[in-house]
């Protein structure tokens, strides 16, 4: 009987170390949480330019070439920016406390494999977008979105907990969806990156990080 | 029962040998402070259990630098990973055994 305890300990312990060395487990759920409630903040500020209340640009006066000066001098595009910066800094910041609380490292091996597989299909997305919004295809630049941040959080699954593949197949589903109501990009874009991320991280912080604390 | 415990691999006898075999099964390379980390034990501790692996043929190490930090890193190799699987087995089967 003890030696049966000593092995299943041993298998315990295996899994663990296997799991804490390749994967990256410190991904907390109060992180969703925040990324989307600034995603629901950036659209509901988004709202007014969007849908033409008021002006796109910020220098009206400024030629209209489409090229990366039309992009800077556009509301939309610091509001965009500023949310993204938001998002990910409040994200990280509850991480961060996360890994600091459990005593794992947060830049390692796993970190750094998880940064790049997010990276990748990010950095490929937003180069495809820009192209979008210089040929002027506005109405695709939300799907886009959708669809390339599905594509990297299904990639990711490889790298953290699993369950984030489902968000991934989640945001491409309504990626496809809003394919078909171009037009309503941001109520999509909301959903999506608002809604969904909220979703995700109580489902994460129910299953995770309530339980860790007893 | 005996000759269950007969296959279980004594040089896996430590959780912390199991642990730097754990880690090294799933990734390609591992350095030394990340091992450190991962098993919260002191350097030295560490260093001969990872002495004792390595004699046993089951890891290879390779000393490099980076910048002018030395950054040791190790790798399983198919001995290392053959000892491992069948240890695992031998758990697996005493867990067997009992039920």
């Amino acid at each position: 009987m003890l030696e049966q305890e000593h092995s299943l300990e041993a298998i315990q312990d295996i899994k663990r170390m296997m799991e804490r060395s390749s994967r990256f487990i410190s991904l907390s759920g109060y992180s969703g949480i925040s990324a989307g409630i600034c995603a629901l903040v950036g659209a509901w500020l988004a709202h007014p330019y969007v849908f033409g209340y008021r002006h796109q640009l910020i220098n009206t006066q400024a030629s209209l070439s489409s090229g990366p000066g039309l992009l800077l001098n556009m509301w939309l595009f610091w509001i965009a920016a500023g949310t993204f910066v938001a998002a990910l800094l409040s994200a990280f910041f509850f991480t961060y406390f996360k890994s600091k609380k459990e005593g794992i490292p947060i830049w390692g091996n796993a970190a750094r494999r998880l940064m790049v597989n997010v990276g990748l299909p990010l950095l490929v997305g937003a180069i495809f977008l820009f192209k979008l919004f210089q040929f002027g295809t506005f109405g695709l630049i939300a799907p886009g979105c959708l669809l390339f941040y599905g594509l990297a959080l299904i990639n990711a699954g490889k790298y953290t907990l699993a369950e984030i593949r489902y968000l991934g197949l989640c945001e491409i589903i309504l990626g496809i969806a809003s394919l078909g109501m171009v037009g309503y990009g941001l109520y999509f874009w909301a959903i999506g990156f608002g809604v969904l991320h909220i979703a995700y991280g109580l489902y994460m912080w129910n299953k995770y990080d309530r339980t860790s604390r007893n | 029962m005996e000759n269950i415990i007969d296959q279980l691999n004594k040089s896996f006898d430590s959780r912390v040998r199991l642990g730097i075999m754990s880690a090294l099964m799933v990734n390609s390379e591992v350095n030394f402070n990340e091992l450190k980390e991962l098993l919260q034990i002191t350097d030295g501790n560490l260093a001969s259990h990872l002495k004792a692996l390595e004699e046993n043929n089951f890891l290879k190490v390779q000393k490099g630098f980076v910048g002018r930090k030395s950054n040791t890193t190790y790798t399983i190799t198919k001995v290392g990973e053959k000892a491992f699987r069948s240890h695992l087995s031998a758990l697996e089967k005493m867990i067997r055994a009992t039920k």
